[in-house]
């Protein structure tokens, strides 16, 4: 299997993801952020469409699109609760429409649009793999700068508020963090399956751990084992691997409920 | 004499059509134990909110003394049945600043001491989550204790507990104040809690106040308790 180009690229770019994934999800779950996710990796359909339609890579038009747009969606966290949800249909349709417009001008085949929108692993080239690295690193290098601060503003917004820890600097650069992780990982699952990673493994590991770096490992194991087994089995019967992926990582969390469930009972 | 850690000179704020203060004059020193009373609604936070700092008093001044840390422990906190961290790691969350993701041996060994010091060293590995109204207080309580305050500010932190752990969270302050000499704040609208605890007082009512040793504090309301 690893005789193929295609597929190193693709567990490189695969492992990659899970571990800016794992560590990115306990922060996104714990700011309560996963729809807010889902959008931004919409408007990375319209910027992979974009990217198409002027001759970028579409990981380049996913980065401009979510990068920009991270910081305006963030900024809707703070609306009222009832309103924050019309707001991001509004703006996860208008994406989506944009997306297929810069597609059909690009005059680009429909398998274009399956791959942004469903993830793809042939597509992925060396390049793309040393881009995502360079990403990656980056993100995790700046969130370990800013751990203990953002841990304080996501684990405990209004006690966090008297800490001096410059919240929305914190914030604003999370959210870019988060952009760039979603072009990442919108790589391999495709932008309209971003929950599979961003979220679930970080929502199945809260249940097991407690603590935000041992949440963080279970999480990078659930993203990683997903990845790889997912890979694996659309390696053997020619599925479509995000398809798998998204199976493993949704049975993980299934599993993860039933034990909470379990304990509750017990107590 | 004793150090004042706190100074609120003829303070006055409003709201629009809504005065909140008018020339409001009290000191905390150092080793106070300081029971705020008032209704709801009254503006007890809002004091607490000029005194951190978040708002800027209208009229007056407040003068806080340079270089003190201020422990508080907010009214109300997002902490569902779903709240997965231990109590140990929340109490830690207070550790902020540009430094490495994993505690120090000297951090460990702090949060240790202080979740003794509130007695709940048996379930320091649980999720908050988890953990009765009582337990929760005291984990709040802690994460305040963790940086060593000079001053210890708590809004309401005993409104929602049953008189049993009420009394048994004030236990714990009143031994920090007595033993190691922290300075309390301790907003309250519970008027036998204030008589209880606190050795000095401050009376918010509308357009007034009063404030002085708890003895001064009015026997007649001593069972009178505001909702």
């Amino acid at each position: 299997m690893f005789s193929f180009e295609f597929m190193q690229n693709a567990y490189l770019a695969g492992t990659l993801i899970a571990i800016v994934s794992g560590m990115m999800g306990v922060f996104v779950v714990a700011r309560n952020m996963p729809f807010m996710t889902h959008t931004l990796s919409e408007i990375g359909f319209a910027g992979a469409a974009f990217g198409i339609f002027i001759g970028w890579t579409p990981l380049n038009g996913m980065l401009a699109f979510t990068t920009v747009s991270s910081i305006m969606v963030g900024e809707l966290s703070g609306a009222v609760e009832s309103r924050r949800e019309s707001v991001i249909s509004a703006i996860s349709g208008l994406f989506i429409g944009l997306g297929i417009l810069f597609l059909s001008l690009s005059r680009k085949n429909a398998s274009y649009a399956t791959n942004i929108l469903f993830g793809s692993v042939i597509g992925i080239s060396r390049q793309d793999v040393i881009q995502m690295a360079a990403l990656s690193i980056l993100v995790l290098v700046v969130l370990l700068l800013i751990f203990r601060n953002l841990k304080d503003d996501s684990f405990d917004a209004i006690g966090s508020q008297t800490n001096h820890i410059h919240r929305n600097l914190i914030s604003i650069i999370f959210l870019i963090m988060l952009a760039f992780s979603v072009s990442v990982a919108a790589q391999i699952v495709g932008s309209l399956l971003i929950f599979v990673l961003l979220t679930l493994p970080a929502s199945s590991a809260k249940y097991f751990a407690h603590t935000v770096l041992r949440m963080m490992s279970l999480a990078i194991l659930f993203a990683l084992f997903g990845v790889w087994v997912g890979l694996y089995l659309g390696y053997l019967t020619n599925w479509p691997v995000t398809f798998f992926i998204a199976s493993i990582e949704a049975i993980i969390y299934g599993i993860s409920l039933f034990y909470n469930f379990i304990r509750s009972k017990s107590e | 004499m004793s150090e004042t850690l706190i100074s609120v000179e003829n303070l006055s704020l409003s709201f629009p059509n809504h005065p909140v203060f008018s020339d409001l004059s009290f000191q905390v020193n150092r080793g106070d134990f300081l029971g705020v009373i008032g209704e709801n609604g009254i503006g007890k936070t809002t004091l607490v909110r000029v005194i951190l700092g978040q708002l800027h008093p209208g009229v007056g001044k407040v003068i806080i003394k340079q270089g003190i840390r201020i422990g508080y422990v907010p009214q109300f906190r997002n902490v569902d049945v779903e709240y997965p961290l231990s109590i140990k790691d929340f109490v830690a969350l207070n550790f902020t600043g540009l430094k490495l993701p994993w505690l120090s041996k000297k951090e460990r060994a702090r949060v240790n001491q202080v979740i003794k010091q509130v007695g709940l060293e048996q379930i320091a590995n649980r999720p908050l989550g988890l953990a009765s109204g009582g337990e929760k207080q005291k984990a709040y309580l802690a994460q305040a204790l963790i940086n060593h305050p000079d001053l210890l500010i708590l809004d309401e932190s005993t409104a929602s507990l049953d008189p049993n752990t009420k009394k048994e969270l004030l236990d714990v302050v009143f031994r920090l104040n007595k033993t190691m000499g922290l300075t309390i704040f301790f907003v309250s609208h519970d008027m036998q809690m204030i008589h209880e605890y606190p050795d000095h007082y401050l009376w918010l009512q509308k357009g007034k106040y009063e404030s002085g040793p708890i003895a001064d504090l009015h026997n007649e309301n001593k069972e009178g308790q505001y909702v």
